[in-house]
């Protein structure tokens, strides 16, 4: 019986240490802009800013400390599922709570 | 042999011969074999398949009549909490992804096992483990649960049976469950053989992949809503209970979001092996290889956004109700792709009715009925006055038992030649399939007249207009479970004393037909090369 | 998909043996997902009851520092950059200085454990705890607020401390040597989770802290 070494070892490239210094500085600039912009009013809208940096800051950390820009393609497409998996479960479920009409 | 494939040394050492660092009843419980940890699943699911039977069985005689007959209200609660909850976490969302997937999706990708082997070994010690806290929350503090198998709020977190350790137990086997679609998902990617492109691989594989995305992505919120449940009670947190300020609905979405999506965990698999056993039996090529494949993924992205039919007459928003109408509608569509190429795979081939076919062809049938009656559940305006009457209650039991149960069954005649390495009585196969299939429309068909004339479900007092319905039900039950009985001690018979089973006993094309019965260790001498598609007979 | 690197079968006179790196980051990429929704589930429910209860939700959130949540937010970021360089760090075979970062990055979490320690005190003793005294007082939307304030930074503290477990065997890993400069998937696995963590605290951050 033949036995087998069945190997993978393939890594994408490595980038130096500049880039994620630079990541990290971005992400400390947009913490700082959070805090900032929570203090003036934006009524209506600062649920959205906070959450679009928000959104802006994991992607940076998905994107480059875990790698998803440099990985196989496979893993870009894997979180997209999840993503819009999540994001219809908010939404179907908003569409009860935003509609409720209040017993009289 | 398919694919042009050298034919494996068929005398190899099975894998139940081999030796390993350990021996005796260790030799399984330590074994990352996939093919010692589907049996030790099997073996399990039997056991709580047969028990959940058994309760069923009481539950049925309970109701041969109105009022009290052999149990107290309380205890016909907990009876059908019980038989739902094994029922669905123990065997139906588990089963054909643990025992046929983790034994055959290896074999059927070319591979040696799964690529976690250890994480596999492991899924089966937390099914077991939460099936073990399950037995002990019946015994501890308040004794089994009787919410029903859904544990909605209010009344979850007030009622003093053991609701948290039951809902722990459940917590645990969604981790089992979540690892075996994060085991399947990688292993698909990345262990099939050489030449075996996604468009080459069975079936069987590709609904293995769809069930373990839903497995992946919609149990962790069952997980995270069945620990706010334990939370509340303990720490009275507030988020779900009323009295606190929290939403009882949100309960209800959290916990169909995972739910709904999990009816597909259980069909899926299912569908798949209907579309391994058709072209066998029909000795012809599949019909429709890629819309199959795909109408396998529609069925469980479209899976997540119907959640809300299980909702229609709680007090969501009207909106959301024509809504989630709407999509229920639509995931009957890639049913139905499926169905139209199963039909057109079977015409002009030369069809064996052997037992797996017979299953497969019963399942059609049900499953339809089963199907067909989700579309009257639905449409708003029927599904308020059939809500919570027996006629839901009839039509999950053609669409889960009728569906995935009748599967599970075909399953295992089709590949118990090849786990065993027996054969078994073909004919009683046949015979006791009958009584099944005949004693099942006789216990589930009346529940849908006695759902439509306005019984309600899990009452276990009625009105007396009821009782023919539920004499003929329970009467139903006692022949659909003579022939259970019959085809279990068929099978049992021919563990024991059957006749050595071939390579290939069905002619089938896949590769698991390909390496001998039982297969050796680590299934091939060689990994074939593959050339053809799995089906191809030419 | 047909570019996904292939698993190279080689022959030797050795017992079956399987290396995939790249099977080994998806399956634990498919871990990280199922954490996200369970994170998830708790962001829908917060999204909801934010709905339901704003007015409740401002008030209740004044409760909060938003400096010590600043704070924890920067403290994070650094390890979540720092255990990046210790994973370079050790692909140069530079294994000094990686294990320097990776010592660094635990001590990171271990701050960010201390601040969480002190801020939930401060909250229990002003009686701001479930079936507490504060609680009882407040509104419902406010008692809710509160509920998945302790829900979810509670099930994310426990996920630091799983997450600094997962460091402690890779530092006994890289000193045994099982970990190396051309054999450290399990580091990146290990790196891969605590952004993770980093990330769902990206999104609690603003939506507790900084409700203004």
């Amino acid at each position: 019986m033949d036995t087998n070494t069945e190997i993978n070892t393939e890594h994408s490239h490595t980038s130096g240490y500049g880039l994620y210094i630079s990541v990290w500085l971005g992400l400390v600039g947009l913490t700082v802009i959070t805090v900032a912009l929570a203090g003036i009013n934006l009524a209506g809208l600062a649920v959205s800013v906070a959450l679009a940096i928000a959104l802006i800051k994991a992607g940076m950390v998905a994107n480059y400390f875990m790698h998803v820009k440099f990985d196989n393609k496979v893993f870009k497409i894997f979180i997209s599922v999840c993503i819009v998996i999540f994001l219809t479960m908010i939404i179907l479920t908003f569409f009860d709570l935003t509609y409720r009409t209040p017993v009289k | 042999m398919s694919n042009g494939v050298i034919v494996q040394n068929p005398t190899a050492e099975s894998f139940y011969d081999y030796k390993g660092t350990h021996s005796g009843i260790l030799s399984w419980l330590l074994s990352t074999d996939h093919k010692r940890i589907g049996l030790m699943y099997l073996a399990a699911m039997i056991t709580f398949f047969f028990t959940a039977m058994t309760i069923g069985f009481f539950m049925r005689l309970e109701m041969l009549a109105p009022g009290g007959a052999i149990m107290s209200a309380q205890t016909y609660n907990s009876l059908f909490t019980l038989h739902g909850v094994i029922m669905i976490f123990l065997f139906i969302i588990p089963g054909l992804p643990a025992v046929f997937g983790n034994f055959f999706l290896p074999i059927m990708l070319g591979a040696k096992d799964v690529s976690f082997p250890r994480l596999n070994l492991l899924s089966w010690y937390l099914y077991m483990i939460g099936a073990v806290l399950a037995i002990v929350s019946m015994y501890t503090a308040g004794g089994f649960i009787d919410t029903g198998w859904t544990f909605y709020v209010p009344y979850s977190l007030r009622t003093s049976s053991n609701v948290s350790l039951a809902v722990f137990a459940v917590f645990i086997i969604g981790f089992s469950s979540i690892l075996t679609g994060l085991n399947f998902i990688t292993t698909i990617h990345r262990m099939r053989a050489p030449g075996m492109g996604w468009f080459k691989m069975p079936l069987f594989a590709w609904g293995l992949y769809a069930t373990a995305w839903i497995q992946v992505l919609a149990t962790p919120i069952i997980g995270i809503t069945l620990l706010l449940i334990i939370l509340e009670r303990f720490f009275g947190i507030g988020i779900f209970d009323p009295a606190l300020g929290g939403d009882p609905l949100l309960y209800q979405h959290m916990f169909w979001i995972y739910s709904h999506p999990a009816v597909y965990i259980m069909i899926l698999p299912a569908m798949g092996l209907v579309s391994e056993i058709i072209p066998t039996f029909s000795k012809k090529n599949i019909f429709g290889y890629g819309p199959i494949a795909m109408s396998s993924l529609a069925i469980a992205f479209v899976g997540y956004l119907v959640w809300g039919h299980h909702m229609f007459s709680s007090g969501i928003s009207d909106t959301s109700r024509v809504i989630f109408s709407l999509l229920t509608f639509l995931v009957a569509i890639p049913s139905g792709v499926k169905i139209f190429n199963w039909v057109a795979t079977m015409y002009k081939g030369s069809i064996d009715v052997r037992p797996p076919m017979l299953f497969v062809l019963f399942f059609i049938v049900v499953f339809s009925i089963g199907g067909l009656t989700g579309l009257v559940l639905g449409a708003l305006n029927t599904d308020i006055h059939l809500t919570d009457t027996y006629f839901v209650v009839a039509h999950f039991h053609y669409v889960m038992f009728g569906g995935m149960g009748t599967l599970f069954f075909a399953g295992l005649h089709y590949w118990f030649p090849k786990m065993f390495g027996k054969m078994y009585n073909e004919k009683i196969a046949k015979i006791a399939g009958w009584i099944f299939i005949i004693g099942f429309n006789g216990l589930y068909f009346p529940m849908f007249l006695m759902g439509y004339l306005g019984m309600p479900r899990r009452y276990y007092d009625y009105l007396p207009q009821f009782k023919p319905y539920h004499i003929i039900a329970t009467i139903g039950s006692w022949i659909m479970i003579s022939g259970i009985l019959l085809m279990f001690g068929n099978l049992i018979s021919a563990f024991k004393r059957g006749s050595k089973a071939p390579m290939n006993p069905w002619g089938g094309t896949t590769l698991e037909w390909t390496i001998s019965s039982p297969p050796p260790l680590e299934n091939f001498d060689k990994i074939p090369v593959i050339t053809k598609g799995p089906y191809d007979r030419s | 998909m047909n570019q996904e690197p292939e698993i190279v079968l080689e022959t030797h006179a050795e017992p079956h043996t399987h290396r995939d790196d790249m099977g080994s980051k998806m399956g634990m990429w498919l871990f990280l997902f199922t954490e996200l929704l369970l994170f998830g589930g708790m962001f829908l429910l917060y999204a909801s009851y934010r709905y339901m209860y704003s007015a409740a939700f401002t008030a209740a959130a004044l409760h909060l520092d938003p400096v010590v949540g600043t704070v924890n937010t920067i403290i994070l970021l650094t390890s979540s950059l720092t255990v990046v360089i210790a994973i370079i760090a050790l692909q140069k075979n530079q294994i000094r200085f990686s294990k320097l970062m990776l010592g660094f990055t635990f001590l990171c979490g271990i701050a960010f454990l201390v601040n969480k320690f002190f801020e939930w005190s401060t909250k229990f003793q002003h009686g701001i705890y479930p079936k507490g005294p504060a609680l009882a007082d407040m509104s419902n939307g406010e008692s809710v607020f509160f509920g998945l304030y302790f829900v979810m930074t509670g099930l994310h503290g426990l996920h630091v401390i799983v997450g600094l477990i997962f460091f402690s065997f890779i530092y006994y890993f890289i000193y045994k040597e099982k970990i190396t400069a051309t054999n450290f998937q399990k580091f990146e696995n290990a790196g891969l989770y605590w952004h993770l963590v980093d990330i769902i605290w990206i999104f609690l951050f603003p939506l507790f802290y900084l409700i203004h």
